[in-house]
């Protein structure tokens, strides 16, 4: 069939079952646009191309789809730079399809060219710049392929201006024919073997998992694991919502601001059982000291993961949700009844905690739990960066994999806005509470408008302290309370702000205040914006100092 | 250490960055790269050689069979293997000193490819240590330019680095 490039993007787009893309257009993709006007595509605009990867991002990961953003030549494609970024380091599936300058014109430092496949080499899991028209739907079929498939990641695909106007035949491959790229999803079953031997033998074992279970879909094979095996679970920041919050074997978050039992877990442990995580550093700490009793089995789709970071003994390369199927079909439970009482009785006496009393400031802490007590634990949570992301995952009490999401690898400030408006595009029946930060907010304000004008109900928490806080917290304990450029007096009037966008904007200052605050944002239907005037003093604890051992934690004798 | 990989990729634009890329952002340090053809057709072939310890290959091998592109990556270092790197010198020969030159040529199994009134071009091949030899020797009469190809390297034996495993 003849159709012309930008037609065939459509064609694949629709191959794809891509229902909405996220996107911002310009000179370089005019035809492309004109397309998109021509066949209706669902298109939200974005009033930043950084937006709207982060809305791409945030609706992949939501809805566990590839999420897809467009974007002009030059400046457009350069602004999704952080957004790709972002989404590389929390292997997200993005489909990004750049405009160009014309292909006699690449090279020649034209207006509003910039080198984009090399500028995102080390940020994509593979990029292609297209020069032939008939190569579109084998390369559109890859890019989804890859996307999509083993370890997960950003695509981007640059599309010259005159190629998409050029007319060509048109015929979409069933399957991407790749020589080179087979991710292996079946673990070996002889290092399964090992493994369920080792867990049986094991006395303190621990389940450390990661993103890479939300990724595979293998929250209710970690449950069952768990439940059967009785080992407790630690979940990093991107695996949070795999497993319950209340789970009577869930320890909450390991590392920098983990939980008291997570990091003591992870320390005392004699085997650690990974599954979809890849040891960061926030989680490890000082690695020469890190979970040093402990043997290793490290199950992950990405065998250059397994021994970058901790030496395992027993490495499964696989994707996780196959290997532990089969891993519960052969394990036979050891005897960890010791270790479990351990467990709890430091989860028991050792929880984080925070004291809200009404004639103190108003507790960030407090905040979060009453949106949790409120909007409850069936809701979706995007956040920003910083202290109200670490508050955000220590409090707000979630059920299910997909719900919590947040920037952990990159930690991008202005991720969680325009993420949640993405998450609620994938799910437009659902509650999405953005929490953000009076700082972080700012970096993608002006997406207010993408959710006014869509009337998207997107709640939006400000943790407002005046401060970019964590930054602040570490001057005050790393670099003798000299706050340096970290006071952000002088921010809008967020509700005065809200309004001018026509959403409704709402203030607390007082705990008295809050719940109010909340079950009128709930209630209006459309976009909210909350700022609560938080204690500016206030620190995320307890907290690991970088680079000493986990169980050395701030704040964490006091709780 | 010093390291040997042999990397098949797909003869595509832009291959030879995503590789050379992946090294250096890595914090891998490359000591020479040839890339050349091979007997499959839209198929290169790059030996990289490298020091580092051999976890550190281990995942630098990881990381080179994630690129799309990168067909085949081998360390072939503990393998029995034939390297061979090309070295052009041009070396200041005065007429007097001729003689040694060639001296040292023949006994080196060079070649000279070039000869003008005070200069010559001297054609090398050879492993790593025979060609620091040569350039030792070659520095007494003065050497005026230098280009050397770096190392390229095969297994011993019918086996190809395609058959290898990894």
């Amino acid at each position: 069939m003849k159709m012309n490039g930008a037609q065939m993007v459509l064609a694949c787009l629709e191959a794809e079952g891509v229902e909405v893309v996220f996107g911002y257009p310009g000179g370089a993709v005019l035809t492309l646009y004109d397309e998109i006007y021509k066949k209706g595509l669902p298109h939200i605009l974005t009033r930043h191309e950084q937006g709207a990867a982060h809305a791409a991002d945030g609706y992949a990961r939501a809805s566990g789809k590839t999420g897809v953003v467009i974007a002009t030549s030059g400046p457009g494609a350069t602004n999704l730079v952080t957004g790709l970024a972002t989404a590389y380091m929390d292997s997200i599936p993005l489909v990004a399809i750049t405009g160009q300058v014309s292909r006699p014109a690449i090279g020649t430092d034209a207006f509003q060219e910039a080198d984009i496949t090399g500028i995102t080499l080390p940020i994509t899991k593979h990029n292609y710049l297209l020069t032939e028209l008939r190569e579109l739907p084998r390369i559109f079929k890859e890019a989804f392929h890859i996307a999509g498939t083993g370890r997960k990641g950003p695509v981007l695909i640059d599309l010259p201006k005159d190629l998409q106007a050029e007319v060509g035949d048109f015929l979409y491959p069933k399957r991407a024919e790749m020589a080179t790229y087979r991710p292996t999803y079946e673990g070996h079953s002889g290092q399964i073997n090992k493994a369920a031997a080792a867990i049986s033998k094991a006395k303190k074992p621990l389940l450390y998992s990661g993103g890479g279970v939300i990724s595979s879909g293998a929250h209710a094979e970690l449950l069952e694991f768990s439940r059967c095996t009785r080992i407790p679970v630690t979940t990093t920041l991107t695996g949070l919502g795999s497993i319950p919050y209340n789970y009577e074997y869930y320890l909450g978050m390991p590392g920098m601001h983990g939980t008291f039992a997570a990091n003591h877990a992870l320390n005392a442990a004699d085997l650690i059982i990974a599954v979809g995580a890849r040891f960061d550093d926030r989680v490890t700490s000082k690695l020469d000291s890190f979970a040093v009793g402990a043997q290793v089995i490290h199950i992950d789709i990405d065998p250059a993961e397994i021994g970058k970071n901790v030496a395992a003994a027993i490495p499964i390369v696989g994707d996780v949700k196959m290997v532990l199927q089969e891993l519960i079909k052969v394990i036979r439970p050891g005897d960890t009844e010791a270790w479990c009482e351990q467990v709890k009785t430091w989860k028991k006496e050792r929880p984080i905690r925070f004291t809200q009393s009404a004639d103190t400031p108003l507790k960030p802490q407090y905040v979060i739990s009453e949106l949790y007590r409120l909007a409850g634990g069936d809701i979706i949570v995007t956040t920003d960066v910083g202290q109200h992301q670490m508050w955000a995952a220590q409090y707000y009490a979630l059920e299910k994999p997909r719900t919590f999401i947040s920037s952990g690898g990159l930690g991008t400030m202005g991720f969680g806005f325009p993420a949640a408006i993405g998450a609620q595009m994938a799910f437009p029946g659902r509650t999405v509470i953005c929490i953000s930060g009076d700082g972080s907010f700012q970096m993608n304000i002006q997406e207010l408008a993408t959710a006014s004008c869509h009337k998207l109900p997107v709640k939006v928490a400000i943790i407002n302290n005046q401060y970019l806080g964590m930054v602040r917290q570490w001057q005050e304990f790393f670099y003798g309370g000299r706050y340096s450029q970290t006071c952000l007096a002088g921010s809008p009037d967020f509700v005065k702000l809200a309004e001018a966008y026509g959403v409704l904007g709402l203030r607390a200052r007082t705990a008295a205040e809050v719940q109010a605050v909340i079950e009128t944002a709930l209630r209006t239907p459309g976009p909210v914006v909350m700022d609560f005037h938080v204690d500016p003093q206030e620190n995320v604890l307890p907290m690991v100092a970088p680079n000493t051992p986990i169980v050395e934690m701030i704040g964490g004798d006091a709780l | 250490m010093k390291r040997i990989l042999a990397i098949l990729v797909e003869d595509r634009p832009g291959v030879l960055t995503r590789v050379s890329g992946l090294f250096s952002r890595r914090g891998y340090n490359i000591q020479n790269i040839a890339v050349g053809r091979t007997v499959e057709p839209g198929v290169s072939r790059m030996t990289v050689t490298l020091d580092a310890e051999r976890v550190t290959v281990e995942q630098i091998v990881k990381q080179l069979n994630k690129l799309v592109n990168v067909l085949k990556v081998s360390d072939l270092t503990d393998e029995p293997s034939v390297g061979r790197e090309l070295m052009l010198l041009k070396v200041k020969a005065e007429p007097e000193k001729r003689s040694g030159i060639q001296q040292m040529v023949s006994t080196f199994r060079a070649k000279i490819i070039d000869v003008s009134p005070d200069s010559m071009i001297v054609e090398v091949t050879g492993d790593e240590t025979k060609l620091q030899a040569f350039m030792l020797v070659m520095q007494e009469f003065g050497i005026k330019e230098l280009a050397a190809t770096g190392n390229i390297a095969l297994l011993r034996g019918t086996r190809t680095t395609r058959e290898t495993k990894g």
